[in-house]
């Protein structure tokens, strides 16, 4: 399974398999219930129709409108323009439905073992259902190398799944009743143990339904910003149906007859056919790519939305430090020696199985087994002593290393001396954002084991990427004040909630929000879930408990925290391609004007030949010329509507005037040079 | 020839001079601190007492609507009467007669949308009266009405969310008193004292050196010349508007007119960034208008100057640039400075005759009305570039990928609805009432009217086609100058110019008022790192080239049969 996900994830633009499939759909695309739905692409199936009648007309006998030939050719190159932009939003569906297919592979009918309910209690008999006739709320039991039928929580019982076919991610996670891991996902697979699930959804609503939908477009709606930009298509298409219509009047008063191609073709390469036949699959390539960032989106309005965030809140563990504190520095107190201090800390650590004690024993670099000790005792660490340690000698070595609180309790109930140093060193490890571990020997302190957040590489340079996306990073950290103060200053983030309190995240949201800002955040326990669906943005981990689920907009496979940046830099990509291509197409305007108008009118008023700049060889290829390139223009942009216009944080003005450069002034310069070069052909016949 | 052009350079440099002052002053008679007029505030409160109007009642944007188009359409109802009824009134020495109802239609209409598209004569076509009372009374109003839209919009524009945008009266009305009359009165005295009438007499006769005796049209005529052009009106008192030599007398009031028309427009740039403390948006936006004007400017001046070669070919001296249709005493620059600057603005007046101008001129003076935004028409020209900037904002956000955002507020489907309307409505306006009037031509060539379409036009072909292009796309943008080369005065004319003119002027007042009272309403998000700036020379390029593109090339194959076939035919 995980092998299929990872192949989709490398598929090739063009797979030969997607593109023979895309091709039939654009045949069945053309059904003007289909075409209605894009008003630009519509009007020129309208004006295909129309030239598919005036070659018949011209079989019919008439003469007034040119040859048969020339008639077909355009005709031909206007289902073609049709065809190129069914055939875009084609592949970008093919593309997203291979991707349902690896996902629906895993949905296919399970096998269930339902608990059949006895009043309120449930009895151990077991029902052998398929996972169609699940319902929600119905209770039901994994074992090992069962496959889970349907979502839901555990209630009883922990495991360990195999989540590869959602995640692709081959490694197996423990989940088990209670907290904040209990949720399992249906079509992952149980490795060990025995847990009893409760469904949490209906059939046909599980999380791979819901993917599955999503990526085949059956639940697509367009996004404010999608249905903003089809308005204002809209408004350049009916234009250009004024100007055109208002052609023949202007050209019957000036003695010059139009032929029905003629005017046909200016309308089409007018309206913006290349923007008008992107623009779906630019949304759905959208979707596809958070996809294969392993995140699925609720709908296309959240990708949309992550584009526009202001606010970033992140968790300081795991997200911006690695996992666990590590020891850095040992400080032995004055007067002790140093290599009886490492003595006594690795031996005190020897037994601590907890990843800070690991560390130290790390950086002390001996192996405890090294020390020759006589009956030793390890002393576990408890809430009460808030101290672990060793006793050996028959009780006559006592070592502990433990919070400076506990410690200095230890060293005064004995009634020894806390020396200075030592205290000054705790001090200035805390205000350096570390954690000092006090350690003692026989109730007198000897000195401090310096523990660090470790920031991840990387992440400075991640929060500056952001900064100049204008986005604000929000460190959320359980630490003290002067410690969140510390690490929000090493990793570069702009602001911290320290001694942060579940309730602390939704009063930040909310009062960012009032400001008008669009606040996005990553959780994963149920106490996350208010705060997920306050945000703007709310993205839960896969790992997470249901609600976290329910609550927020996407969710992340990969249980990645740093994945909020990926899904900014997706969700940006996708307004930019719509808004450079749409900048392109309206730019070409110029060239198509300067290659029509004058072949329109040469005829009649030879004067104009002053107008045809680019000097194209007849009216007649002047014309071909220019619907040629209209229609080719579609599939050669296909790539770059799929792939995305590529995002640079480099402030909004230095990128609208790279983008304004190279779609806008590109976007002039271009049709001129590919006009001139089809005519070059085009001219040979016509 | 170098002269001329420097006197072209110091009636602009003088403009921006004025406006910039003048556009503090104006921002702060609507924000409401202290100036020098303050002593007329017992008069504003003499008017409000006696129409009985609450000037503190604070209006949302679609109250302002309905206070503006009702006052509109009263004002409307008055002046087609007393039009339609003028011929037995008083103050009508020369006897002049009462208007037929479509003629009355279309005045009353031109008027009242600061158009001026005159079908008559003023000389024949008018009484003092309804000069007075009527024409000059409109202009006062209508560019108030510009104005006073304008002034919602900013209320609109600062920086808190709420749908209370001032009182329209108290707007309007301040307008009039603290900025229109004022400016008027001290422009009035300047040509009373170069020579315009300012007489309630009748016409004079005089006796020419050739010893013919001529009778000579006057009357009240300074005051109105004032407010026609500080008003971006543009109608004329005489038939030859400001190319007659009492309403133009010399080389002084012909720089003071060309000033007047062009500094409100300008000063309301500068108003805006006084008002809502924006100053590098109005300059950004002041910058965009003026590369406009020189779009336009530059090659219209490099063909008149150079003049006709038709004529050049004939072996005839042109030193001088294209005198035909010219007025001696201002020159080629000057008159082509002028023919740009009032058909970007929404003027109209005339000081050569545009009919005359070479074809690349008539392209840029046809093109600065199909622009429209190009510094524009009395708070109006604001209110056209606003839809522009909408457009850009919606398409350069969308590239740098963030919903577009304007000014704080979220540019949403809603709003690009209207703004997609608005743009729309100018080309289909022009090229549909062309269309018409085309195949009118073409296919009812002597249909059974006073005129018959035949006879409209007195050029054939190209020019002719420019003519009735001409003609529409003045009414569209509210200008009122023609090609003058058409004979307007008919039913078919009036009626069909006076529809255009009406819907093309209150719609594009609506629809930005709509827009900013929308947004207005809107959640403010305050500006961020990664906010699209919209006061910077990216933004002013891709606003230049929206409107461009959007606006001028819906014209190009129009274009193409009238100026510039004509153009390719010369050379």
């Amino acid at each position: 399974m995980a092998t299929v996900r990872k192949q989709a994830k490398s598929m090739k633009l063009f797979e030969p398999k997607l593109v023979s499939e895309a091709l039939k759909q654009s045949f069945v695309k053309l059904r003007p219930k289909f075409m209605v739905k894009n008003p630009v692409m519509f009007t020129v199936e309208i004006g295909t129709l129309v030239m598919l009648i005036v070659c018949i007309w011209i079989l019919a006998g008439e003469q007034s409108q040119g040859s048969f030939i020339y008639n077909l050719i355009v005709f031909i190159i206007l289902l073609l323009t049709l065809l190129f932009a069914n055939f875009a939003e084609a592949i970008a569906e093919a593309r997203g439905k291979a991707q349902a297919e690896s996902l629906r592979k895993t949905r296919e009918e399970t096998p269930a073992k339902l608990i059949q309910p006895m009043g309120e209690m449930f009895l151990n008999e077991i029902q052998k259902v398929s996972s169609s006739q699940l319902k929600k709320g119905d209770v039901f039991l994994c074992e090992a190398g069962d496959i889970i039928p349907l979502d839901g929580e555990i209630i009883e019982g922990i495991a360990t799944i195999d989540e590869s076919a959602i995640t692709g991610e081959s490694a197996p996670v423990i989940r088990e009743s209670g907290g904040d891991k209990s949720s399992v996902t249906g079509g992952t697979k149980v490795l060990s143990d025995k847990i009893k699930v409760k469904v949490t959804v209906s059939p046909g609503e599980s999380f791979l339904d819901k993917m599955i939908a999503l990526v085949e477009g059956a639940s697509r709606q367009k996004t404010p910003n999608e249905i903003a930009l089809t308005i204002l298509l809209a408004a350049f298409t009916l234009v250009f149906i004024i100007v055109c219509v208002t052609l023949k009047p202007f050209a019957d008063y000036a003695n010059t007859p139009i032929t029905i191609a003629a005017l046909i073709s200016l309308f089409v390469c007018l309206i913006p056919t290349t923007i008008g036949g992107l623009l779906s699959a630019i949304g759905i390539a959208g979707m596809d790519r958070a996809l294969r960032a392993n995140v699925i989106t609720k709908s296309g309005k959240a990708v949309e939305t992550a584009g526009d965030i202001d606010v970033l809140l992140l968790d300081k563990t795991g997200t911006i430090t690695i996992g666990n504190r590590k020891a850095t520095h040992f400080y032995p107190a004055n007067g002790i020696d140093e290599k009886h201090f490492l003595k006594c800390i690795v031996l005190s650590s020897y037994m601590d199985e907890t990843p800070e004690g690991k560390s130290i024993i790390e950086l002390a670099g001996i192996n405890p087994l090294s020390y020759k000790v006589d009956n030793p005792k390890f002393i576990k660490f408890t809430a009460e002593t808030r101290s672990s340690g060793i006793d050996f000698d028959n009780g006559n070595s006592r070592i502990r290393k433990g919070a400076f609180d506990s410690i200095l309790n230890l060293v005064h109930k004995a009634g020894n001396k806390f020396p200075a140093e030592t205290e000054n060193k705790v001090k200035e490890i805390s205000s350096n954002g570390g954690t000092p571990l006090v350690v003692s020997e026989n109730e007198k302190a000897i000195g401090v084991i310096e523990l660090q957040d470790i920031i991840k590489p990387g992440i400075s340079e991640r929060f500056e990427r952001l900064r100049k996306m204008g986005v604000k990073t929000v460190m959320v950290t359980g630490d003290n004040p002067l410690t969140a103060k510390y690490i929000a200053e090493k990793a570069g983030v702009d602001d911290y909630i320290a001694e942060a309190k579940p309730e602390d995240k939704m009063n930040y949201i909310k009062k960012e929000q009032q400001n008008g800002k669009l606040v996005a955040m990553m959780g994963d326990g149920t106490n996350d879930a208010p705060a997920l669906a306050q945000a703007d943005v709310g993205v839960a981990m896969n790992s997470g408990t249901q609600a976290a689920k329910e609550a927020g907009n996407m969710v992340d496979l990969d249980n990645d925290p740093t994945k909020l940046i990926e899904i900014v830099e997706i969700g940006k990509q996708l307004l930019i391609t719509r808004g450079t291509l749409t900048t392109f197409s309206i730019a070409n305007d110029v060239a198509k004007y300067f290659a029509i108008v004058p072949a329109l009118f040469i005829a009649s008023i030879p004067a104009l030949q002053g107008l045809n700049i680019m000097k194209l060889n007849s009216p007649a290829s002047a014309i071909l010329s220019a619907v040629i390139f209209n229609a080719l223009i579609i599939p050669i942009l296909i790539p770059l509507a799929l792939r995305g216009v590529q995002y640079k944080p480099i402030g909004a003005s230095a990128l609208l005037q790279r983008n304004l450069l190279i779609y806008g002034l590109g976007g002039v310069i271009i049709p001129f040079i590919g006009i001139k070069l089809i005519d070059l052909i085009v001219g040979v016949f016509f | 020839m170098n002269t001329e052009l420097i006197g072209v350079v110091a009636m602009f440099t003088l403009t921006v001079l004025l406006a910039i002052p003048l556009g503090k002053y104006i921002a702060k008679v609507y924000v409401g601190e202290k100036t020098i007029l303050d002593f007329l505030a017992p008069v504003e409160r003499f008017i409000f007492r006696i129409c009985g109007i609450d000037s503190t009642k604070e209006m949302n944007w679609k109250q302002h609507m309905i206070a503006l188009l009702s006052i509109n359409m009263l004002w409307f109802v008055y002046a087609f009467i007393m039009l339609l009824t003028q011929g037995s009134l008083f103050l009508n020495p020369d006897g002049n007669p009462s208007m037929t109802p479509d003629l009355s239609f279309n005045t009353a209409i031109s008027f009242l949308v600061n158009c001026n598209l005159q079908h008559y004569s003023g000389e024949t076509g008018l009484t003092y009266l309804t000069q007075l009372i009527v024409i000059t009374f409109l202009q006062f109003v209508s560019a108030a009405t510009g104005i006073a839209a304008l002034v919602v919009v900013f209320n609109a524009m600062r920086d808190k969310v709420t749908d209370k945008l001032g009182n329209f009266f108290d707007i309007f009305t301040k307008t009039v008193t603290r900025i229109l009359l004022p400016i008027s009165i001290v422009l009035a005295v300047i040509l009373v004292f170069n020579g315009s009438p300012a007489s309630f007499e009748g016409k004079d006769t005089i006796t020419t050196l050739q010893g013919d005796t001529v009778q000579v049209s006057r009357g009240p005529a300074a005051g109105m010349i004032a407010i026609k052009h500080l008003g971006t009106n543009g109608g004329g008192w005489f038939g030859a508007n400001s190319a007659h030599p009492l309403e133009n007398p010399n080389y002084l009031t012909n720089m003071v007119e060309m000033i007047a028309q062009v500094l409100i427009p300008i000063a309301m740039i500068f108003a805006l960034g006084f008002y809502l403390r924006k100053k590098r948006l109005a300059w950004t936006i002041f910058g965009v208008m003026t590369v406009g004007m020189l779009t336009f400017l530059i090659p219209t001046m490099i063909a008149e100057i150079n003049g006709n070669p038709a004529i050049t070919q004939m072996g005839i001296d042109q030193n001088a640039g294209s005198m035909e249709g010219k007025e001696v005493r201002f020159g080629t620059p000057a008159s082509a400075y002028w023919s740009i600057v009032t058909t970007i603005i929404s003027t109209g007046s005339v000081n050569s005759m545009h009919d005359s101008s070479m074809p690349v001129s008539g392209t840029m003076q046809l093109l600065g009305m199909m622009t429209n935004a190009f510094y524009g028409g009395c708070g109006v020209g604001i209110l056209n570039y606003y839809i522009f900037i909408i457009i850009a904002v919606f398409i350069s956000g969308l590239m740098v990928g963030r919903t577009p955002e304007f000014l704080g507020r979220k540019i949403e489907a809603r709003e690009m609805k209207i703004a997609s309307i608005i743009a729309l409505l100018h080309p289909l306006l022009i090229l549909a009432g062309t269309a018409l009037s085309s195949w009118t031509i073409v296919n009812h060539p002597d249909a059974a009217w006073a005129v018959k379409p035949a006879n409209w036009l007195n050029n054939p072909g190209y020019h002719g086609f420019s003519e009735m292009l001409y003609e529409y796309t003045s009414s569209a943008a509210n200008n009122g100058s023609g090609f003058e080369g058409l004979g307007d005065n008919n039913i078919f004319w009036n009626i069909t110019t006076g529809i255009v003119l009406i819907l093309s002027r209150f719609l594009p007042i609506i629809g930005p008022v709509a827009i900013a009272g929308i947004l207005a309403k809107k959640k403010f998000i305050p500006e961020s790192a990664g906010t699209l700036r919209t006061d910077t020379g990216t933004f002013g390029i891709m606003t230049y080239a929206v409107i461009m593109i959007l606006a001028a090339l819906a014209f190009f194959p129009a274009l193409t049969l009238g100026p510039l076939a004509e153009y390719f035919s010369l050379y």
